[in-house]
C-alpha cells in the first residue's frame, strides 16, 4: 500500500469523508506503524498459512479470504458509494453457479470459467443494475432484494441446469498437475494448492479494487455518496458511475462466488437467499464500511468469532445479532473506526 | 380444466392472499409512517404462531382454548413491538436506512434463535377449532370453514383499517404524522406516541396472523424469513404505505401464485419475484401508493 496524502475530492467535502484518517493509520502518515507494509505481511502471512496452520486454519483462513473479497465488492456500493445494495449475494450466486455449472457440467478448466464467473456476474449486474439505479434509498434496496430472489428462484427450481434444492454438489477442483515438480508447492494436498490460487487471486482482486477506489474514478463515487445533486451540478453522470460502480462489485463478487463454489466444494440455491445478503452487510458494517480494509477485517472478525462461539453453542444468530445491536448503538464506525477514534484521542492527549 | 378446478385454485389463492394481507398491513402500515422497512415484522409473525401454540397448550389443548391463544399471542407481540419500539427504534428515526434495515435484521437474528431456544426446532401444530373443523361444497369444490373464515377476516380487518384511518380523529393524526411530521409535533401532538401506537398494531396484527396461520401450517424455525420476503413483495406490489394497496397487492400476489403454478409449473415463485421487480421498475411508488 502506498502512502496516501489524501485531499479528498475537489468538491469541498473532505470534512464529510472520514477516509482520511483511516489512511494516515493504516497507510502512510509519519508514525512507525504506518510504515510497515501491513498488507505485505497480511498477504506471506495469508501464504504460508498451509504449512504452519494444519488443515482447519487452513480452512478458516479461506473463508476469510473469500468473505473478505465479497466484503470489499459490496463496500464499493456501501461505503463507496453510497449504495444499500440488499441483493449483493445475487452477483456472488451467478458467479458460483456460472463457474460450477462449466467445471461441472461442461469441464470446462478453471482458468476458463474463472474470468466466465465475473463474466456473467458482470452482465447480470449491467441488467439489474440499469434499473436499480433509477430509485434511490429504500427503493432501491427493495429492487435489488427483488433480483437477488429472482436469482434464488431460478437456483432453487430449475433443477435441469442448477441442480434445484439437491444444488451442485462435487465441483472438481482445478487440476495442479503442472506444480507437481515445482518444489515446495508439489507436495501440498489439492485443497492446500487451491487454497494458495485463492489468496492469489483475492490479493489481485484486492489490489486492483483497491486502485479503482482510490483513483479519479473512485473519487467522483464518493462525491456521488456524499452529495449526488451536487455531483451532478458540476456535470458528473451520477447514474452511469453509480451503475459503473454496480457492475465493478458485482463482478467482484462473482469472483468471489467462484472461488467459494470450489473452496466448498458446491454450489447451493441456500447460497443466494436473501439473508446471506445481510450477512455480508453485517461483516462490512462490523469493520467500518468507511475504510478500505474494514471489511476484510469484519471477515477476518465474524469468521473468528463465529468458530470460537459455535464450540460453545449453536445459537450463533443470536450472538450475530446480540454484535450487530452492539455495532448499530455502540460503535456505528466498526472495529476500525472506533480504533481510529481512540487514536486520535492518544494522539491529543499526547500533543496536549 | 373444470371449472369447479379453476374455482378451487381460485380460491386457494385467495386465501394465501388474505392471510398475506393480515401481515403485510401491518408491515405497511409502519412503512407508511415512518419509512421504515421492517425485516422483524415475519419474527413477530413467527412469534405469534409460538405463542398461540402455547396458548393452546396453557388454555385447553382441543376445544375453544384456540380463540383466547389467538388473542393473548396477538397481545403478547403488541407489547413486544411496544418494547423494541420504546427502547430502540426511538433513536433510529432520523439516522440513516442503512442502520435501520440492520437494526431490524439483528431482531430477526435474535427472536429466530430465541424462539428455538424457548420452543425447540420440531414442528409444532395447533388444531383447528372445532367450530370451524367443516368443510362446505361451493360450486362442486370441497372449501374448509376455517379458509373461509380466513377470507373473511382479512377484507374485514381492511374496512377496519381504512375506516379508523380515514373516519377518526386518531386517523388523521396519523395520516399528518404520515405527511409532514415535524409539523405535527409543533402543532403540539404527540407524534412519539403516535409512533408507538402504530408500531404496537403493527406488531399486534403479525402476531395475530401467526396465530391464525397456524391451524394450517406447522409451525417451524425458519417461517420469519421465509414470510417477510412474501409480505415484502405484497407490498412492493399494491404500494409502500397504502392500505388498500396492500390489500389489492395481496389479491394479485395470491392468484398469480395460484395460477401461475398451473401454467409454468416450477416458476410460480420465480414469476412473484419477477412481479416485484417489474413494479418496482415501472411504478416504484406501487399501484395504489403516491410517488414520495
Amino acid at each position: 500500500m502506498t502512502s496516501e496524502t489524501t485531499t479528498t475530492t475537489t468538491t469541498g467535502v473532505a470534512e464529510a469523508t472520514p477516509a482520511a484518517p483511516a489512511s494516515q493509520m493504516i497507510g502512510g502518515g509519519s508514525s512507525v506503524i504506518g510504515r510497515i507494509p501491513w498488507t505485505l505481511i497480511v498477504f506471506l502471512v495469508a501464504c504460508s498459512v498451509p504449512w504452519i496452520g494444519g488443515r482447519y486454519n487452513t480452512f478458516l483462513a479461506e473463508q476469510i479470504a473469500i468473505d473478505a473479497l465479497f466484503a470489499v465488492s459490496l463496500n464499493l456500493l456501501l461505503g463507496t458509494t453510497g449504495l444499500v445494495s440488499f441483493g449483493h449475494v445475487a452477483y456472488f450466486g451467478v458467479g458460483a453457479y456460472v463457474c460450477g455449472i462449466l467445471m461441472k457440467t461442461y469441464n470446462v478448466p478453471f482458468i476458463l470459467a474463472f474470468p466466465a464467473a465475473g463474466l456473467g456476474a458482470a452482465l447480470f449486474a449491467l441488467v439489474s443494475g440499469y434499473f436499480c439505479v433509477r430509485l434511490i434509498k429504500l427503493y432501491f434496496a427493495m429492487l435489488t432484494l427483488a433480483f437477488s430472489q429472482i436469482i434464488w428462484a431460478i437456483a432453487y427450481k430449475w433443477n435441469d441446469v442448477t441442480g434445484g434444492d439437491q444444488g451442485l454438489p462435487e465441483i472438481p477442483f482445478p487440476s495442479f498437475d503442472w506444480l507437481n515438480h515445482v518444489p515446495w508447492l508439489g507436495d501440498l494436498k489439492t485443497s492446500d494448492q487451491f487454497y494458495l490460487l485463492t489468496v492469489l487471486l483475492i490479493a489481485i482482486s484486492l489490489a486492483i479494487i483497491h486502485r479503482i477506489v482510490r483513483s479519479p474514478f473512485g473519487r467522483v463515487l464518493t462525491t456521488i455518496r456524499d452529495n449526488p445533486e451536487r455531483a451532478a451540478f458540476i456535470g458528473v453522470n451520477v447514474k452511469l458511475y453509480q451503475l459503473a460502480a454496480f457492475v465493478v462489485a458485482g463482478t467482484f463478487a462473482g469472483f468471489a462466488g467462484a472461488l467459494y463454489g470450489l473452496f466448498s466444494r458446491g454450489v447451493f440455491a441456500d447460497y443466494v437467499f436473501w439473508s446471506k445478503s445481510a450477512e455480508v452487510m453485517i461483516m462490512t458494517i462490523l469493520g467500518g464500511m468507511d475504510y478500505f480494509w474494514g471489511p476484510p477485517i469484519g471477515a477476518f472478525a465474524l469468521v473468528w468469532l463465529n468458530q470460537e462461539i459455535t464450540d460453545y453453542t449453536q445459537y450463533w444468530p443470536f450472538f450475530l445479532g446480540a454484535i450487530l445491536l452492539v455495532l448499530l448503538f455502540g460503535f456505528p464506525g466498526g472495529i476500525l473506526g472506533g480504533v481510529d477514534m481512540l487514536w486520535q484521542r492518544l494522539r491529543r492527549a499526547r500533543r496536549a | 380444466m373444470a371449472p369447479s378446478f379453476l374455482f378451487s385454485q381460485f380460491m386457494g389463492g385467495l386465501t394465501t392472499a388474505m392471510f398475506l394481507f393480515l401481515i403485510a398491513s401491518g408491515l405497511s402500515l409502519v412503512f407508511g409512517i415512518m419509512r421504515v422497512i421492517n425485516f422483524a415484522h415475519g419474527s413477530f409473525y413467527m412469534l405469534g404462531a409460538y405463542l398461540a401454540w402455547q396458548g393452546v397448550q396453557w388454555f385447553h389443548p382441543t376445544g375453544p382454548g384456540f380463540w383466547a391463544a389467538s388473542l393473548f399471542a396477538a397481545c403478547g407481540v403488541g407489547v413486544l413491538g411496544a418494547v423494541v419500539e420504546r427502547l430502540f427504534f426511538r433513536s433510529l428515526y432520523g439516522r440513516e436506512e442503512l442502520y435501520q434495515l440492520l437494526f431490524t435484521y439483528a431482531l430477526v437474528l435474535i427472536l429466530g434463535d430465541a424462539a428455538k431456544f424457548l420452543w425447540g426446532t420440531d414442528q409444532l401444530s395447533v388444531s383447528t377449532p372445532p367450530v370451524l373443523a367443516g368443510s362446505v361444497q361451493i360450486f362442486g369444490s370441497t372449501q374448509p370453514l376455517y379458509n373461509l373464515f380466513i377470507m373473511a377476516i382479512g377484507p374485514l380487518i381492511a374496512f377496519l383499517g381504512w375506516l379508523v384511518l380515514n373516519r377518526s380523529g386518531v386517523g388523521r393524526m396519523v395520516r399528518a404524522a404520515q405527511m409532514d411530521r415535524e409539523m405535527l409535533d409543533a402543532l403540539g401532538a404527540n407524534v412519539g406516541t403516535i409512533y408507538t401506537g402504530m408500531f404496537v398494531f403493527s406488531s399486534f396484527l403479525a402476531g395475530l396472523s401467526g396465530a391464525l396461520v397456524t391451524p394450517i401450517q406447522s409451525i417451524v424455525p425458519g417461517m420469519d424469513v421465509l414470510i417477510i420476503v412474501q409480505a415484502f413483495i405484497v407490498v412492493v406490489i399494491g404500494g409502500m404505505g397504502s392500505f388498500w394497496g396492500t390489500f389489492w397487492g395481496s389479491v394479485i400476489y395470491g392468484e398469480v401464485l395460484s395460477f401461475g403454478i398451473l401454467i409454468f409449473p416450477g416458476f410460480s415463485l420465480f414469476s412473484v419475484f419477477a412481479l416485484m421487480a417489474v413494479i418496482l421498475i415501472v411504478r416504484p411508488w406501487g399501484l395504489f401508493g403516491r410517488p414520495l
